[in-house]
């Protein structure tokens, strides 16, 4: 079966050779039988890709270790559910999970646009099957998932434990379709500067692929956070890692690039600027993968170890080379239809968000590379923490807010003084009210307490204009106010998804702002013993140490210890956390320890508590106590975000007559209860 | 004449770049340390003496057998060596699940003039792998941390 996995892999090579040749052929002759041959070959290779995959899943399913991948990811006593997600767990998987990804996208959007964009296709077409040549030409001549071993070892080496967790069963796979969704939109941009074809309709077509991959790689970020803070045991969510931080880097350009596509599609600005982020986007995403898949920040050496860190670069320097050449080419073709008017409008608001999310991505970007260029550039390795990381960010992001609450509010072209009036009085009384009781009750840290204030503005905005679309259905058709609340949003779905994502980002903001009041102690305990801890809102925790207990459970050796917790003198629970020793199928330990935390979680703070180990031979415990205000704000701040994206996603007023009425009431129905 | 919008943007652009540009050099300035492995440390050491008690992270190996605890001050205390130069090294607090002997560790903190590095943070790197390849970064995965 991996044999035929193989020649799948190989067939797959040569197809996808083929369309990118004929679809370029059929992109400057317009000859539609080749254009069809290259959209056919797009399916021909997904189906290839479907049977490697099975190939590569009925090998790790049916335990054979012959193949090297399936020895090195797997054992035999691991959990199906977990076998399932070894397929992505090592570098062979997920570039036969990328690669299957970009056909299934690849086919999707030949299939949504079909009879649509008949001069862009056989470009898309040929771009994708080179984004497939590259990630199967990988496969093949470097990293081979189908490669045997000489031996048949009688077990595999198993899935490291930390991986064994429903987070990371989700997580890769979130990330790994974000930043694959996003070579629709770069092969649509490719195809659009090819074939000269520069006005919106491009941006029409690839407007709900942008949506789509921003929407995964959000949950994927997201997700990944989870399994850090419940899997990692180090009690936090983010840690300005190399590895987080390649996912953060596209999903701020997606973001900017969300924005500003509207004002290209209203005032017919900043084409240039948006294929650039198209262009930059589908960069950061294979850079992401190379950063992940490499080494090459945590340790320059392992770079030569790898050549799949090559083709990468390789790839890397090809497409830009390919995106920002034919940006340069076709750069008189683009010129903006009109001036930026003011600053003060919405055009101008837009601007200044798109400058921060890029300027942020910058920061980010150096930051992390800042190791490497420090390396190449003086001859001494100089790291940065996340101290610098926060320095730089968190003031952006807390202009980002601001930002968010104005772009909502103000007009388009040029705002005048009753607009702003009108818009901004009462989410600004919100952001000053809130200010005001923050200071009142002493809260220490400024920047929290600015987050917060400006939190409530982008509230503000965001009930105001729900409140007034609502009231302005009411009047004009005598609707229910929850009937009208609901047509509201379902006639302008991308609008109103929009404001509850940004609901989604306040809550995120809230969560981070919290972190300044974390509190962590370590303590070691016999049983019996308690410790006080204090948390920021005055409550006191007393957390008394139980005992030590060890036992054997399904793939592990386990040794856990519990303790009560009382809160100010209620008791709400009892605490378990776990040192975990994982076994082989003979009993004998594999990898090393690894912990499982303790959580009780609530919307105002969690109390995360890791078992760190127990003096030699007692039940004396050492325990490391965090207190983290506001977590859980984190995790349905994600939801909501998603909630707001699939809102703006759901099909159906997204139609050429919804965007011509958008286009003929410019302010939506804010401008009909001013008026 | 009042300023052209364009004109405007591009100034308050260059302000936030400039303020931007400014707090990522003095991250840097702030946060930056040497990345250095013991014999590089050690050169360093003998070009300067003043060297001593500066805040750096060493990559090094943990020498087998050299490890010792004492969970009642929760001191650690081991030998970490890249095979030429060796280093003891003094920590307070929670070692990682990853830590034993002969794997990989980075350890922040400064060198005494004693020769013996305090460290203040200690991690170590997957002595396993996420990937097969020895000595190489988890793939997809942060360091475990303390």
């Amino acid at each position: 079966m991996t044999d035929i996995g193989n020649i799948a892999l190989w067939i797959t090579f040569f197809v996808a050779l083929w369309a990118s040749v004929v679809g370029f052929i059929a992109g400057r002759t317009h000859r539609p039988e080749l254009a069809r041959s290259a959209e056919r070959s797009i399916f021909v290779m997904w189906g290839l890709l479907v049977v490697a995959a099975v190939a590569l899943m009925r090998a790790l399913l049916t335990h054979d270790f012959n193949v090297e991948y399936v020895a090195a990811y797997t054992s035999r006593n691991l959990p199906v559910f977990y076998t399932w997600s070894s397929f992505y767990a090592g570098q062979k998987g997920s570039l036969l999970l990328w690669a299957l990804v970009v056909s299934t996208f690849g086919s999707v959007a030949l299939l949504v646009n079909r009879g649509k964009y008949k001069e862009l296709t056989p470009y898309v077409a040929a771009t994708l099957a080179i984004v497939v040549v590259f990630f199967v030409a990988t496969m093949v001549f470097a990293s081979n998932p189908f490669e045997r071993l000489g031996f048949t070892p009688p077990d595999g080496r198993g899935l490291n434990p930390q991986l064994q967790n429903p987070g990371m069963v989700f997580h890769p796979p979130m990330l790994y379709l974000g930043y694959t969704s996003i070579s629709v939109p770069f092969a649509f941009a490719v195809a659009a500067l090819l074939s000269g074809r520069l006005d919106t309709g491009w941006l029409h077509a690839i407007r709900r692929w942008t949506l789509v991959s921003w929407l995964f790689l959000s949950c994927g970020i997201v997700l990944g956070m989870w399994w850090a803070y419940v899997e990692l045991g180090w009690g936090g969510y983010w840690a300005w890692d190399p590895v987080e931080n390649a996912s953060f880097l596209p999903w701020l350009t997606m973001t900017a690039f969300l924005h500003s596509v509207m004002i290209q599609e209203k005032r017919g600005m900043l084409k240039k600027w948006n294929i650039g982020l198209v262009v930059g986007s589908f960069l950061l995403s294979i850079f992401g993968t190379f950063l992940t898949r490499s080494g090459v920040i945590s340790s320059v050496h392992s770079f030569s170890q790898s050549n799949v860190g090559w083709f990468f670069l390789v790839f890397l320097v090809l497409a830009a080379v390919l995106g920002f050449g034919l940006l340069a080419w076709r750069w008189p073709m683009l010129e903006a239809e009109v001036k930026l008017e003011s600053v003060v409008s919405r055009e101008g608001a837009f601007l200044f968000n798109n400058l921060i999310l890029i300027v942020i991505a910058f920061a980010v970007f150096w930051l992390t590379l800042f190791p490497v260029i420090s390396e190449a550039l003086r001859g001494t390795k100089v790291t940065v923490g996340p101290p610098a990381f926060n320095l730089v960010n968190v003031p952006l992001g807390l202009a980002l807010l601001l930002l968010t609450g104005i772009g909502p509010l103000i007009a388009w072209r040029r705002a005048s003084p009753e607009n702003l009036k009108r818009q901004f009085l009462w989410p600004v009384t919100a952001m000053v009210v809130t200010a005001v009781s923050l200071a009142a009750i002493r809260m220490s840290d400024w920047y929290s307490l600015v987050a917060y204030a400006l939190g409530a503005f982008v509230v503000g905005t965001v009930v105001q204009e729900f409140v007034r679309g609502t009231l302005a259905r009411h009047h004009l058709h005598g609707e229910f106010y929850p009937l009208a609340l609901v047509r509201l949003v379902g006639r302008n779905r991308r609008r109103y998804g929009g404001y509850v994502v940004h609901l989604g980002m306040v809550m995120l903001f809230a969560a981070f702002a919290g972190l300044a009041f974390k509190r962590e102690t370590e303590v070691t305990l016999k049983p019996g013993q308690s410790v006080d801890v204090k948390s920021p809102y005055g409550w006191t925790y007393h957390i008394t140490h139980q005992g030590v207990s060890q036992y054997e459970e399904l793939n592990r050796y386990v040794t856990a210890a519990s303790v009560d917790v009382l809160r100010n003198g209620k008791y709400i629970g009892t605490m378990k956390s776990e040192k975990r020793q994982h076994l082989d199928s003979l009993g004998r330990p594999t990898f090393e320890p690894s912990t499982a935390v303790a959580i009780h979680s609530d919307a105002r703070e969690d109390l995360y508590i890791v078992f760190a180990g127990a003096v030699q031979g007692t039940e004396e415990a050492v325990y490391r106590i965090t207190i983290n205000p506001l977590v859980w704000w984190v995790w349905y701040g994600g939801l909501v975000l998603a909630a707001g994206g699939l809102i703006t996603l759901w099909p159906g007023a997204q139609g050429p007559t919804a965007a011509s009425r958008r286009r003929a009431e410019p302010a939506g129905y804010v401008a009909q209860v001013g008026a | 004449m009042p300023m052209r919008a364009r004109t405007k943007f591009i100034i308050g652009g260059s302000l936030v770049l400039a303020t931007v540009g400014y707090l990522m050099a003095s991250g840097i300035k702030e946060t930056g340390v040497y990345y250095l492995t013991p014999t590089e440390l050690a050169a360093r050491i003998t070009a300067d003496h003043s060297f001593y008690n500066v805040g750096i992270k060493m990559g090094a190996r943990v020498v087998k057998g050299s490890i010792t605890r004492d969970v009642a001050s929760q001191t650690i205390t081991f030998r970490a060596t890249d095979g030429t130069q060796t280093y003891p090294v003094v920590y307070h607090g929670l070692a990682p699940d990853t830590f034993t002997d002969e794997v990989d560790v980075v350890v922040e903190g400064r060198l005494q003039s004693d020769g013996t590095f305090h460290a203040t943070t200690l991690l170590a790197k997957c002595g396993s792998r996420y990937e097969q390849v020895p000595g190489q970064a988890p793939a997809g995965m942060p360091q475990t941390r303390t």
